[in-house]
């Protein structure tokens, strides 16, 4: 029984039967991440990151973890994976976020970890 | 050659034995569960097969087991606490009974697709409406596509030296898949008889612990068991399970073989009965093999040329030992104790004639339903069955419908 | 202990990203807080509905716990056997005791419905789980239909609002009590918006000393009919509302969390949400006098229960 981590398999690639975890175990954790589901938005995030505080009621409240963190401190949405819903803009207690019209121009006028402007659309 | 005795060989490896047990088949079950210590039951009680939860119960007030029972609220919960169980690492059994088995259904499926050896002693009895609690196996036939192993015993002793073999099948890292001990519900639970155990430390040995390669319990684990496959590998997955069955029919043997060795008692994949001269034969299933020989012998005291053929491993369904079985048989009544309604034959008769197909002198075969809902069968109905046989090898005509022993 | 959410940022995420939910949905957040106030290491069983599907595809997952989905009804059961295998590996000395927190995720229609008989089972054996109900009152991931925790009034594809029947024509199914009359140690209700809250009653259902129980709200912007920013606000509004108050049963004791509870009349509520909107489009529409009542009502039995004294343990 191959216990043997698929992580780079994608569904293109269509493995044989042979060649596939037995029992459809899932063994490679949070491999979802390679899944691009900022694609599916039509609004953006933009953070004014001078007005931030740093609360983390965004990420604490964002359904897709698109706010990267570090230190205790907001550093950036991950495009790659925001869907867009707009959730964080409603409850920043001091208003930082506004959700603008998704297109190359608005992504770029943020810092984004997740991806590059290319990639997350 | 004729593996079906009755009496005890002396265990080839030549291990002390405890003394013999007077108990019944589902007392006989308890007591190897017991043996195999596994670290969890869970059951629910249904006629037939109270006996081996009730027995088991009480090795675990007495605290000589290690085992978590779970006293569940219904088999579907049985079922998923095993399965629960398993994917966390444990080795787990349960025993259920028609109806139980119906329930948990959905279960028997999720258990092989997610590939957990789980065990379960099926104390085979009827499906309901009409109510009826007593022996057929209509419940046998219901799970016979769910890819689980099964292997069908006719007495308290076999389901004593099946119930030892199971987890080593299930657990086969070629095989895992859950598996069944089916034993004959009153006819094998409920009947006591002096049944030959092997010793504790014995059966310890002979199915070990369970060591799944991958668990939720081991320490760092982020395993995801039970995924979704859309429509880009569920047909994979699927066939990975044909390949599973398939190669647990080697493995049934092997194991057959091995604890065969042990308990000085053989154990095949089909037990012959007096069919290498014979012109034509019965099949069976389970535990009407004792009255079905009886027949045959009677019949071959008057000159008739029969033998009998008894499908111990009933999936996967052992096709080339039946053909070699039947090899210059003329003509076989197939016995069927369920009925596959609507179908164009039923259960046994479908795999007999499937299995029988290519043989360049295949022999006739002709189908009999007999002992619904518990009915008695007697001697003289399959020596009936005998003759019809034996007119139809003369006669070389196969009826289209199936023959109903019994029925008034 | 102060909870803070700079704190809990520190903490790795369990649950990742990439995961199919739908933009806007509730579960997700409430599962991460949940995953997060864990003090140990989770094992997770989880019910079949919008949660796992969205999570666990072939070859993929979302998640970074060990984690066992069999079926829709199941997963308290699921966890029982986990629970009863832990034991059992460690009573026979082949695996070492460590904390670990055994927890479930299952939907409504998982807990208050089809596994409704699993989950008491499960209570009344006494197994060491945390159950979290994620409550978005309706069969979502089939496409909208009733459920037993759909409110009266509601539209869902079953129960379409026309000339007949206007929405759901039942009260829903107070489960939060009936899992309570189990006798189980901790049970509460929480709501997604309220992180706070929901943090400090897992942390209270970690520590307890037997079954406890959260039921999440966890609104659906798909299946309420409302846009995905506006989750936390609904969430809060039916909070607000007293149409889901926000209390714990700790042993036996009922307790009310948190202030702001039922300030406003239901119809605030009811307006977020397009799937009454054949009932809120007429302000003096019967079915809206008939929710106000019984929201009162209820909330007044609540209120009692809280004050009902309790005999010393």
């Amino acid at each position: 029984m191959s216990s043997q981590p698929q992580s780079e398999q994608s569904r293109s690639e269509s493995p044989l039967w042979q060649q596939i975890q037995p029992g459809g175990i899932g063994v490679n954790p949070g491999s979802t991440d390679r899944v691009q589901t900022g694609d599916w938005r039509t609004e953006v995030p933009v953070v004014d990151f001078e007005r931030c505080t740093h609360c983390m009621i965004c990420w604490v409240d964002c359904p897709d973890a698109s706010f990267e963190v570090a230190n205790a401190k907001l550093i950036g949405v991950d495009l790659k994976h925001c869907k867009g819903c707009g959730i964080c803009a409603q409850v920043c207690p001091v208003k930082c976020i506004e959700m603008v019209p998704d297109s190359a121009e608005n992504r770029e006028t943020q810092p984004s970890n997740g991806a590059s402007s290319e990639s997350a659309k | 050659m004729t593996t079906t005795q009755k009496q005890a060989q002396k265990p080839s490896s030549g291990i002390k034995l405890p003394p013999p047990q007077a108990i019944n088949g589902g007392e006989a079950v308890a007591y190897a569960m017991r043996q195999i210590n596994p670290e969890v039951v869970a059951a629910y009680p249904i006629t037939p097969q109270t006996f081996i939860i009730e027995k088991f119960s009480e090795f675990v007030a007495d605290g000589i087991v290690g085992t978590e029972y779970i006293n569940v609220e219904s088999e579907h919960a049985a079922m998923s606490a095993c399965v629960g169980a398993t994917a966390a690492g444990g080795r787990a059994q349960t025993a259920t009974s028609g109806p139980g088995l119906a329930l948990m259904y959905e279960m028997l499926w999720v258990a092989s697709g997610m590939r957990l050896p789980i065990v379960m002693h099926l104390c085979s009895r009827s499906f309901s409406a009409p109510l009826n609690i007593l022996c057929d196996h209509s419940d046998v036939m219901g799970m016979r596509e769910s890819s689980w192993p099964m292997l069908i015993g006719a007495s308290p002793q076999e389901a004593y030296d099946q119930a030892v073999v199971m987890p080593t099948i299930a657990e086969n890292k070629q095989v895992l898949l859950p598996s069944a001990n089916v034993l004959d519900g009153f006819t094998v639970t409920h009947s006591v008889e002096r049944v030959e155990v092997l010793p504790d430390e014995v059966v310890k040995e002979f199915t070990g612990e369970y060591e799944p390669d991958i668990w939720a319990l081991e320490p760092g684990s982020t395993a995801t068991f039970g995924t979704l496959d859309a429509n880009d590998y569920y047909f994979e997955h699927k066939r990975q399970q044909v390949e599973a069955m398939k190669n647990s029919l080697e493995v049934v043997r092997t194991q057959l073989n091995a604890v065969g060795e042990l308990t000085g008692r053989p154990m095949n994949l089909v037990e012959e009965y007096l069919l290498d001269d014979a012109e034509v034969a019965l099949v069976v299933l389970g535990s009407s093999e004792g009255m079905v020989r009886a027949a045959v012998d009677e019949a071959r005291a008057e000159g008739i040329k029969v033998g009998m053929l008894r499908i111990r491993l009933f999936r996967p369904f052992p096709v080339d030992d039946v053909r070699k079985a039947l090899e210059g048989i003329g003509a076989v009544g197939v016995l069927d104790r369920a009925i596959a309604f609507g179908t164009p034959g039923n259960a046994l008769m479908q795999d007999l004639a499937t299995s029988t197909r290519t043989m360049p002198d295949r022999p006739l075969l002709m189908d009999f339903v007999y002992g619904l809902g518990g009915r008695a069968t007697p001697k003289q109905l399959f020596r009936q069955a005998v003759d019809e046989v034996f007119k139809m090898n003369e006669s070389r005509v196969e009826p289209d419908e199936p023959a109903y022993l019994g029925l008034k | 202990m102060t909870l803070k959410l700079r704190d809990l940022s520190l903490k790795p995420d369990l649950f990742g990203n990439g995961h199919g939910l739908c933009a806007g949905c509730a579960e997700p957040v409430s599962v991460r807080q949940i995953l997060s106030a864990l003090e140990n290491p989770p094992v997770v069983a989880l019910a079949t509905g919008c949660l796992e599907v969205s999570s666990t595809r072939f070859p993929d997952t979302t998640w970074k716990v060990p984690l066992i989905h069999s079926a829709f009804e199941n997963s308290a059961t699921t966890i029982s056997g986990v629970e009863a295998a832990y034991k059992a590996l460690v009573r026979k000395g082949r695996m070492e005791d460590r904390p670990l927190t055994f927890v479930v995720f299952a939907g409504d229609g998982a807990t208050y419905d089809i596994g409704f008989q699993w989950l008491s089972g499960a209570l009344e054996r006494g197994h060491k789980f945390v159950y979290v109900c994620l409550n978005n009152e309706g069969y979502m991931n089939t496409g909208i239909q009733r459920s037993s925790a759909t409110l009266l009034g509601a539209w869902t594809t079953t129960t379409p609002s026309g000339d007949a029947r206007p929405g759901k024509p039942e009260w829903h199914k107070d489960m939060t009590k009936i899992v309570a009359a189990h006798g189980i140690p901790y049970v509460a209700q929480a709501a997604s918006h309220n992180w706070k809250d929901l943090i400090t009653k897992v942390r209270k259902a970690e520590q307890a000393d037997g079954p406890a129980f959260i039921n999440v709200l966890t609104p659906c912007d798909r299946g309420w009919r409302f846009e995905p920013e506006k989750t936390m606000e609904v969430s809060q509004l039916m909070v607000e509302a007293g149409l889901w108050p926000l209390y714990e049963v700790v042993n036996g004791k009922y307790k009310m969390t948190g202030a702001r509870q039922k300030k406003r009349p239901v119809i605030d509520a009811l307006l977020s949400q397009k799937r009454f909107s054949h009932i809120t489009k007429n302000a003096d529409d019967a079915t809206i006098a008939g929710i106000q009542a019984k929201v009162d009502e209820e909330w007044d039995a609540l209120q009692a229960l809280c004050n009902m004294p309790v005999a010393a343990e």
